[in-house]
């Protein structure tokens, strides 16, 4: 029997279907009913052991158009039943086979739904998933180290690209991109609106962007606690009021760091696709795909920063601008993948915006 | 927010249960109702269902059972004078209603606002042409198609695209009318049908798509523009077969995620364009090899898959889409089941759902059972499972058949050839042979390439087929009998197919857990009370009970399963009335039961709702669980009744009247004896199970006889034999189809048939009313026409009428409801049937006498007097009100099935015509049962057995003297020239020029009284089965023929009517009748 040992002492046995071998993370769960493929994909589950709450996984296989990135960055699944055989005409390999190439350990057969309302009492914990069975000594040990576990303070470094780079060339709009462990569905939303993304590793210095003249500056999602990333922190406030920036997800969190706002941890995050959102403005509500363990302190936020969403659930902030300095941001991914297509609408905004700006430019000029 | 002009909100029902048009909209229709009571706004109800809840006098704040015509509204609307109409809860009929009222400018002219969907939106939604448009202008593919007016132009769209080709009329429900053609011959016959049938004479034409993934999505808009899906759904059959009859998941199962999302945008782009505020569903064909799909079809308004979709989620769409049709937005409506989040959310589900369509054809066995694009199922069942295949076996288990499996149909004799064959028949058994060629391992692929079923699908019934093999094949271990566990097999099944006593297999004592239905997928804390079992999993209700606490007593109420004929929605009426009597009378109410479409599975209605099987093994987990005081089971139809035995031998408390009694009123020989006893006379009968012995049987009994299989739900497979040719054509059928069970020959009484229902609490006995039905005996007494308070049976039988119900009531210890059925035939009283539950005419009976026979029957049940409930014992007074039931069928949907009225059930429901004055009300109900009259001369075919001619003289002299201009088959026309009444004698053999007739409208009705002998070729099964196709009225008894002509003649005389709620109609007292103590 496979296990998967949480920081409170819950076992829990399954069958383990991915890869022979074992390890550590944040266990959290995902309501998406589909887009599995998307979320073992998605960089920002680095150092996340995923639950699925929809039980059956793996039924479409995966396909060559539907991955976030290169590689997966989580380190394990769980899910109650995997469709072992399964059918979609794109579909040229099984989840089990990509999870054992990529060294992911998984678990079927799990009661994921007790699973979750764990996690939903108790928080997120920090958890151990393994091929194997834990011998008590072993367990005992385990629980120790389970204790200290943090999630690697600076795991962008390895969700990040290590090169710049440049995506969509033949865009006609010059944007910066700084990627912490990005989507591709941020990219290809961007560069379908006429983007010509210059794609800089998370160390990127504010000067290197500066020096490129670019119209406007975009920071992307990622994993891990924003509060971390000071260096990233610091040349994003020298970045502010410089030219446009517009940040999803991690990049959200780390623009209003940077404006001095703050940041805390949820007791169990958002990870799903029906996340409903409330725009301040018109009060006009979106279903949007959300994946963030951290949110920024809507109680103590500076005066410059305008709240522009906010989550009909817990009534937590997902959106602001800061007008003046031409920042916008959101908590949730526009971009969808996994998750409904109700925000894209928010690139739309923006490149209005932005188009504005660069209109406002070239008539100075 | 809330629109505060509203003060007085007019709903308007879906009128009688057909295929296509069932409980759901009841269901949605309370809902609907308590939402706007909860806003403060009074409700004014129309319908012309008598069965449905909603016609309540504690749901809506008047009550209008009238039939639902624009005569009738017009008036109501009149005296009512409301400010908004709801009619997007009412199904097509109310939908329908509403365009006619607009067009009438009668909600101009009376300053009433159509809440929720305006009218352009509804029509660009209904109207195929309009919508074909909007999507055109909106960039959102349709299959190619045309309207058509005629079949000349239709020939003009088959020539240029070629066949197979699917036609679909404009404004029927549930696609009657339309069909696939894959030649020229069958698309002269669906068109032109289509045609005929469409109120508009429009068919949409289309090249088929048939082979696409049919997908659904649930969307609710309101006016601030926001957009949520609440579930979407996955036909397991592909395009081709009706979406009501098809097995139907949910959510899909085989959609990427950018598949499943570019058909949610799809749809709210569509909502969008139409404007839509409340619920609309939308439908896709998606193409299995690439991201090309097509919208198939669009409901502005609540339906059967919304209702499917707010019991799979858990998200009660009629009762948010009423709240936005008064003027909310979704982020304006609390959350019922966080109480802290809004209505504006997307449910995400932690379990499978699967729906099984509840197919007529175990009654119609002659009937075609192919499936297409016209619905046929009466009803359908739904199951929740932590996985597909576990949720697949227990939906499998809820459709209460004898065979709970997948394999042994009778399929496992055909060969490899014979099977593959078989396999391409597309009709309700053909999963079951997909699953026999699973279990002789055929290739996964080209079963696929037959069916065209997804191979996913495919490989989780072989899973399950898979599993069934290796308890055949493999040792019975405790491993191996988890995993089937966990495919929810059951112990008897496991038993009968490991070979395994099924001691040893419950000493393994393994139960079930339950998991709660609460919409995200646990990410919130919800006290929804909503449960469905799985095995091997942590168990909620424990922890639900224990942030529930309470020290009340509980009582488990069993629902009555799917809607089928015989068994409709007056069960759900009187389940759901015990559950809130038991809520107020200080117990806690646990409900169990399978029907998505209905109220009793609304999670507000019981304490705690189990969505479970009803079946035996299913409810011995929830009681394990729950440990109820005791069981009622005479609420839930003979599904309830049936289940009681099992449950007392378990040891389980059946409250109520006892097993002995129930048991004596079913076992033939045991009620003989008491009817003796009791010196109650009855028709002689007896039991035979040779040709021989029931030869020998008659020459005692005398013909005409009454002949049935033994045990049975609505007379499934009775008939009346009038010579020993059609006794010997009976029985050799009979025992063809078993021959273990015994015939019963009964001696026929064609006598005046009265039914009553009583309340006792074992000494007393309450009679709310006496019903007379207009059929004599020998019609079911689901399919007569019936007459409250009766017209024809004088003080002195009523008396006896009375004596003996009450003497049986005592006898049997009734604790609650029974009904008994009476023949009055040459001034005496004879007893036939004893039911000792709740019967169809249970609702009625209440509503017509003010009487709640519900709820009182609790309270008998409860061991309290029925004296202290304030009703009197003995018959209860009349009022003013005179009620006429009448039954409402299905043909149009169901192909070769001979709607002649038999002792076998056949309607699926019923309309009351209320009034103060019997013609009117006749004449009220053949209005609600859609008939038209005119003023015009009227043909009419008249075609009758020789066993009716006689009989039948003052009807046909009736029908000269009114002006109808009769036509006549031979026998017939020599009969009618015999006794002085014209007519034109027509050939029977004629059909042609018949057909030509009534597709024309050139023929009124017909009145053909049905020759025995089930033969599918006669001339008059032929002339009914046609009429049925083109909607013409054929009246099969004399009686109804008769009544209708009363009716006509009311009509002729310029009758104006007037409307009156239900209340009112009841309160003019005009004598008092006796009562016997």
């Amino acid at each position: 029997m496979a296990t998967l040992l949480l920081q409170d002492g819950t076992l829990i046995k399954g069958k383990s279907f991915g890869f022979e071998g074992e390890k550590k993370g944040e266990i959290v769960f995902n309501t998406s009913m589909t887009g599995y493929q998307e979320i073992i994909s998605d960089p920002s589950y680095a150092n996340q052991i995923v639950v699925m709450t929809y039980p059956e996984i793996g039924n479409y296989g995966l396909n060559e158009d539907d991955f976030e990135s290169d590689k997966p960055f989580l380190s394990g699944l769980v899910v109650k039943n995997y469709s072992k055989k399964d059918s979609h005409y794109k579909a040229n390999q099984t989840l089990e086979k990509y999870l054992v190439d990529n060294k992911i350990p998984a678990l079927e057969g799990v009661d994921t739904r007790s699973l979750v309302k764990k996690i939903r009492e108790i928080g997120a914990m920090s958890a151990f998933i393994t091929n194997r069975d834990l011998e008590e000594a072993e367990i005992k040990e385990k629980l120790e180290e389970l204790k200290n576990y943090e999630v690697e303070k600076n795991i962008i470094d390895h969700t990040s690209t290590k090169e710049k780079y440049i995506f969509n060339s033949s865009g006609s709009i010059d944007i910066g991109f700084i990627d912490y462990g990005t989507k591709r569905g941020i990219l290809e939303s961007l560069g379908s609106r006429g983007a010509k993304l210059t794609v800089y590793p998370c160390n990127v210095s504010a000067k290197e962007i500066l020096d490129n003249n670019h119209a406007a500056l975009f920071l992307s999602n990622g994993p891990g606690d924003p509060a971390n990333y000071t260096y990233q922190i610091e040349q994003i406030k020298e970045l502010l009021g410089k030219l446009p920036i517009f940040g999803i997800c991690l990049g959200y969190q780390l623009l209003a760091l940077s404006a001095d706002a703050k940041t805390y941890k949820l007791k169990y995050g958002h990870r799903g696709g029906n996340h409903p959102v409330i725009n301040l403005e018109n009060n006009k509500v979106m279903m949007t795909s959300q994946n963030h363990g951290y949110a920024v302190d809507l109680e103590n936020l500076p005066n410059l920063i305008r709240p522009t969403y906010k989550n009909l659930n817990d009534n937590t902030l997902e959106g602001f601008e800061i007008s003046s300095l031409s920042v916008y941001a959101v908590q949730f991914h526009p971009e969808s993948k996994p998750g409904p297509n109700d925000a894209k609408i928010i690139f739309d905004e923006w490149f209005n915006i932005l188009q504005g700006k660069i209109n406002e430019v070239n008539n100075e000029r | 927010m809330k629109d505060k002009s509203l003060k007085k909100v007019l709903v308007i029902g879906s009128g009688p249960i057909v295929i296509g048009q069932a409980a759901e909209f009841d269901y949605a229709g309370v809902q609907a109702c308590r939402a706007l009571k909860e806003e403060g706004i009074e409700v004014v109800l129309v319908n012309s269902n008598p069965a449905t809840i909603m016609t309540d006098e504690e749901i809506a704040s008047k009550v209008y059972i009238e039939p639902l015509t624009l005569d009738a509204l017009t008036e109501i609307i009149k005296i009512e004078r409301p400010q908004g109409l709801i009619a997007s809860l009412g199904g097509q009929t109310a939908l329908n209603l509403a365009v006619e009222l607009f067009e009438a400018n009668i909600l101009e002219e009376y300053n009433v606002k159509l809440l929720g969907t305006n009218i352009e939106s509804i029509k660009k939604a209904e109207d195929r042409e309009l919508f074909k448009n909007l999507m055109e202008e909106i960039g959102e593919p349709v299959p190619k198609s045309e309207i058509v007016s005629s079949f000349v132009e239709a020939k003009n769209f088959s020539d240029k695209i070629g066949f197979p080709i699917i036609i679909r009329p404009a404004f029927t429900l549930g696609g009657a009318g339309g069909g696939i053609a894959h030649n020229i011959e069958e698309y002269e016959e669906i068109v032109n049908i289509g045609l005929n049938q469409s109120p508009i004479n429009q068919v949409l034409v289309e090249k088929s798509i048939a082979g696409y993934k049919e997908i659904e999505y649930e969307v609710i808009r309101d006016k601030n523009d926001t957009c949520i899906i609440i579930c979407n759904m996955e036909n397991i059959d592909p395009i081709g077969i009706h979406t009501g009859d098809s097995f139907v998941v949910a959510p899909s199962q085989t959609l990427t995620n950018n598949e499943f999302q570019m058909l949610r945008s799809s749809a709210i782009k569509i909502i969008r364009a139409l404007k839509i505020e409340g619920g609309c569903n939308v439908q896709f064909a998606l193409d299995t090899k690439s991201n090309q799909y097509y919208v198939i079809e669009v409901n502005p308004r609540v339906s059967r898959s919304s209702a499917l979709a707010s019991k799979a989620s858990g998200y009660p769409i009629a009762k948010i889409a009423t709240k936005i049709a008064v003027g909310f937005n979704l982020h304006e409506i609390k959350n019922s089941i966080t109480n802290k989040t809004t209505a504006a959310f997307e449910p995400s589900l932690d379990y499978v759902v699967v729906k099984i369509p509840k197919w007529p054809f175990d009654k119609f066995s002659q009937g075609d059972r192919i499936l297409g694009t016209k619905m046929k199922a009466t009803g359908e069942i739904m199951a929740i499972g932590r996985e597909f295949c576990a949720c697949f076996k227990k939906a499998l288990t809820s459709l209460e058949e004898k065979h709970t499996g997948l394999l042994k149909r009778g399929f496992e004799k055909l060969n490899k050839e014979e099977l593959l064959k078989e396999l391409y028949i597309q009709d309700d058994r053909r999963i079951f042979r997909l699953a026999q060629a699973l279990y002789n391992n055929e290739d996964i692929e080209q079963l696929h390439k037959i069916t065209k079923i997804d191979i996913w699908f495919i490989s989780k019934i072989k899973e399950i087929v898979d599993l069934e093999r290796s308890l055949e094949t493999e040792p019975f271990t405790l491993e191996l009998y988890k995993k089937a566990k966990s495919f929810n097999f059951l112990d008897s099944e496991i038993s009968t197919i490991a070979n395994v006593d099924i001691k040893e297999i419950e000493k393994l004592g393994i139960t079930a857990s339950f998991r709660v239905v609460d919409t995200c997928a646990a990410e919130f804390s919800a006290a929804t009370p909503y449960f469905y079992s799985t095995f091997f999993e942590q168990d909620e209700i424990e922890e639900f009970k224990s942030k529930n606490k309470t020290d009340k007593e509980n009582i488990l109420v069993l629902g009555s399963g799917p809607i089928r004929i015989g068994q409709g929605i007056e069960f759900d009426y009187c389940s759901v009335h015990a559950a809130q009597e038991l809520n107020k009378r200080g117990y806690e109410s646990i409900m169990v039961n399978s029907n998505p479409e209905t109220l009793s599975t609304d999670f507000d209605i019981a304490s705690r709702l189990y969505f479970e099987p009803m079946n035996i093994e299913y409810i011995m987990n929830i009681i394990k669980k729950e440990n109820p005081k005791g069981v009622l089971v005479q609420f839930g139809g003979q599904t309830a009744i049936n289940l009681a035995e099992k449950l007392d031998k378990k040891g389980v408390k059946i409250l109520g009247t006892s097993i002995e009694s129930i048991n004596a009123t079913e076992d033939r020989k045991v009620f003989e004896k008491l009817l003796r006893e009791l010196k109650i006379p009855q028709p002689k009968g007896c039991a035979v199970t040779s040709a021989a012995r029931a030869l020998s049987a008659v020459k005692e009994l005398n013909y005409p006889v009454l002949v049935r299989p033994s045990y049975v739900i609505g007379g499934r497979g009775m008939q009346v034999v009038y010579n020993d040719e059609e006794l010997l054509t009976y029985i050799t059928e009979a025992f063809k189809f078993s021959s273990e069970h015994p015939v019963l020959i009964d001696q026929y009484l064609e006598g005046q048939e009265v039914e009553l229902d009583l309340i006792s609490d074992g000494r007393d006995v309450l009679i709310p009313g006496i019903c007379e039905h207009i059929e004599r005996a020998g019609v079911h007494s689901g399919d007569s026409m019936s007459i409250y308070p009766s017209q024809n049976i004088s003080r002195k039988n009523e008396k006896i009428l009375v004596k003996y119900a009450t003497k049986i009531a005592r006898k049997l210890n009734i604790k609650g409801l029974a009904n008994i059925q009476f023949i009055i035939k040459d001034d005496e009283v004879y007893v036939i049937e004893v039911n000792p539950r709740a019967s169809r005419t249970v609702p009625i009976m209440s509503k017509v006498t003010g009487i709640p026979m519900v709820n009182i029957a609790l309270s008998a049940i409860l061991g309290k007097s029925i004296r202290r409930a304030g009703f009197g014992v003995g018959l209860y007074k009349k009022t003013g009100l005179v009620s006429v039931k009448m039954p409402i069928f299905s043909w149009q949907k169901l192909n070769r099935i001979d709607p002649a009225l038999a002792p076998e059930m056949k309607s699926t429901g019923e309309v009351l015509g209320v009034d103060r004055n019997y013609k009117k009300a006749l004449y009220k109900a053949f209005l609600a049962g859609g008939h038209k009259f005119s003023k015009s001369k009227q043909r009419v075919l008249v075609s009758l057995n020789d066993h009716n001619k006689q009989p039948a003289l003052p009807m046909l002299k009736k029908l000269f003297k009114q002006g109808f201009f009769i036509m006549a088959t031979w026998g017939t026309h020599k009969f009618l020239e015999r006794n002085g009444i014209p007519s034109k004698m027509i050939e029977k053999f004629m059909i042609d020029k018949l057909q030509k007739r009534m597709k024309n409208g050139r023929l009124s009705f017909i009145v053909n009284t049905p020759t025995t002998g089930k033969n599918s070729q006669n001339a008059g099964f032929q002339i009914r089965t046609i009429a049925q196709m083109y909607g013409i009225p054929s009246f099969t008894s004399i009686d109804t023929a008769n009544a209708f002509l009363v009716a006509h003649k009311t009509f002729d005389k310029n009758t104006k009517l007037t409307y009156d709620t239900i209340t009112n109609y009841r309160k003019k007292k005009f004598f008092k009748l006796f009562r016997i103590k």
